[in-house]
């Protein structure tokens, strides 16, 4: 017998309540950024404030989860969260996208196909989409109010204007459900179309800004883009060096202080399961690395 | 390391997130279990206002729920929540008779700037089944059926009102037993079967 010393998961249930809350409508109205009373968490902003008050608010005893940073587990943005939720909620965790049930990330959306039993958590610094282009609070939520999206449209077009193609590579809008104009966070472009269709729910908190939003599951989710331009995924074009994927988001590292460089999938889980199942590194000739499309 | 406080914070939870999936999948069953409450307020309904209602959400009951002054008590007690008499001022809604359900323009829908400042509307019907209608749209693959009796004639239409509305809108819930689904606003009927 000894007094609780954490509420589970940190919050206090009065403000579980109101994040709750604040996810069913955000669920019920796909894409709409629903404000909520952000609470000091014991982390700076930046660290996933937003990201961390979800998965705090839908977590139960029963839930296994993984946290991930660009993709890698292992990073002390991803360890550190870790650890806030096996100390308050003493939920089991994991590196594995397929055991997780609530995968909290940081500007990734894992390789491997997520399912319906899964929840993803998104971090997110900025949820406006319009910011960029009109910084007053209540422009942008008129804009939302009256589906006014021209000026998102008019920066991309400027863009292809300017660099022969759409330049945003980063947080790349889109479109939920054929209303609301969405920023889905700083995933790169080529995370864009896991987006559409997934068959888990996708929630986003962003903790500064105080806003959740949410993709329902099956829901189609559309990168804005114009028929003379279409949208387009982006990856370098090489495989990993470590297992050989010629599919997965690559991150360009420096291997040495001579600053050679390599490809590796930035899904770490990812890279790791396929080296397990005894995938490798192709065969080293890189100037001969068949293009692909 | 114990993680603690047992009971409530994980029954609340537990209620929370079978209403979450609930949302995120229309017309799909969950179960909710249900806590002790008087009658005619169901268990599982006073579960789902143990774990999401509270001072800040206004709550209205319909005549049958109103009528029991059991339930009111029950209700300020367990969830400090004011209840209202104007269906519009309501966060949440309780209906325990579905045929005499005020229209759903009597409920906050929300503004085009806030749709998110509307009304959750519970409903306790006596069972899925009998006529049926078919649903699509976010969180189901393929369209879904779903059932439930009693409700008002023109049920079908007021959900096709309410799309209308979009973003604007109610959300419903309804519960029989320990099951539990949602028709969030975002839904659309596309067939009556
Ligand atoms: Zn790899």
């Amino acid at each position: 017998m000894s007094a609780p010393v954490y509420n589970f998961a940190y919050l206090d249930e009065q403000t579980k309540r109101m994040i709750r809350r604040a996810i069913l409508k955000a669920i019920a109205i796909p894409g709409y950024q629903v404000p909520f009373a952000s609470r000091e968490m014991p982390m700076p902003y930046g660290w996933g404030t937003g990201g961390v008050q979800v998965t705090a608010s839908i977590l139960g005893p029963e839930d296994v989860l993984k946290v991930i940073d660009q993709g890698s587990d292992d990073t002390t943005n991803a360890v550190s969260i870790r650890k806030f939720f096996t100390k308050t909620a003493g939920v089991r965790t994991t590196t594995s996208t397929l055991e997780a049930t609530v995968i909290q990330t940081r500007h990734r959306i894992p390789e491997t196909p997520l399912s319906e039993t899964q929840v993803l958590v998104y971090q997110v610094p900025i949820p406006e989409p319009l910011r960029f282009l009109e910084p007053r609070e209540t422009e942008t939520r008129r804009m939302h109010a009256l589906s006014e999206y021209g000026l998102m449209h008019v920066k991309l077009y400027e863009d292809i204007a300017r660099h022969g193609h759409i330049a945003t590579t980063y947080a790349y809008p889109v479109k939920v459900d054929e209303r609301y104009v969405m920023d889905p966070s700083p995933i790169p472009k080529f995370d864009n179309p896991k987006l559409s269709d997934c068959p888990a729910l996708q929630l986003f908190g962003a903790g500064r800004e105080k806003r959740i939003y949410a993709i329902p599951p099956y829901t189609r989710v559309v990168s804005l883009d114009f028929e003379d331009h279409p949208f387009q995924p982006y990856r370098h074009d090489a495989q990993c060096e470590l297992c050989g994927a010629a599919d997965s988001y690559l991150d360009e590292v420096i291997t040495d202080d001579r600053g050679s460089r390599m490809f590796v999938c930035s899904d770490t889980d990812y890279c790791e399961t396929r080296r397990a199942m005894g995938y490798a590194a192709p065969a080293r000739n890189s100037d001969a690395e068949p293009a692909r499309d | 390391m114990t993680a603690l406080n047992p009971d409530p914070a994980f029954a609340s939870q537990a209620a929370f997130r079978a209403l979450m999936e609930a949302f995120a999948r229309p017309g799909e069953m969950r179960t909710l279990r249900g806590v002790t409450a008087p009658a005619p307020l169901a268990p599982a309904t006073a579960a789902l206002v143990q774990s999401l209602a509270d001072y800040e959400t206004p709550v209205w009951l319909d005549r049958s729920l109103a009528g029991a002054p059991a339930v009111a008590e029950w209700i300020r007690f367990h969830s400090n929540a004011p209840l209202v008499t104007d269906p519009g001022d309501a966060a949440f809604a309780l209906v325990a008779d579905p045929h005499t359900m005020p229209d759903f323009a009597r409920f906050a829908p929300g503004s085009e700037e806030y749709p998110d400042r509307s009304t959750t509307v519970v409903i306790q019907v006596e069972r899925f089944c009998g006529r049926s209608f078919s649903i699509e749209g976010p969180g189901n693959k393929t369209a879904r059926s779903l059932a439930a009796e009693p409700l008002p004639d023109d049920f079908v239409e007021r959900l096709h009102a309410n799309r209308e509305l979009f973003p604007r809108g109610i959300d419903l819930v309804l519960i029989a037993g320990e099951r539990v689904t949602a028709l969030p606003r975002s839904i659309r009927v596309v067939m009556e079967t």
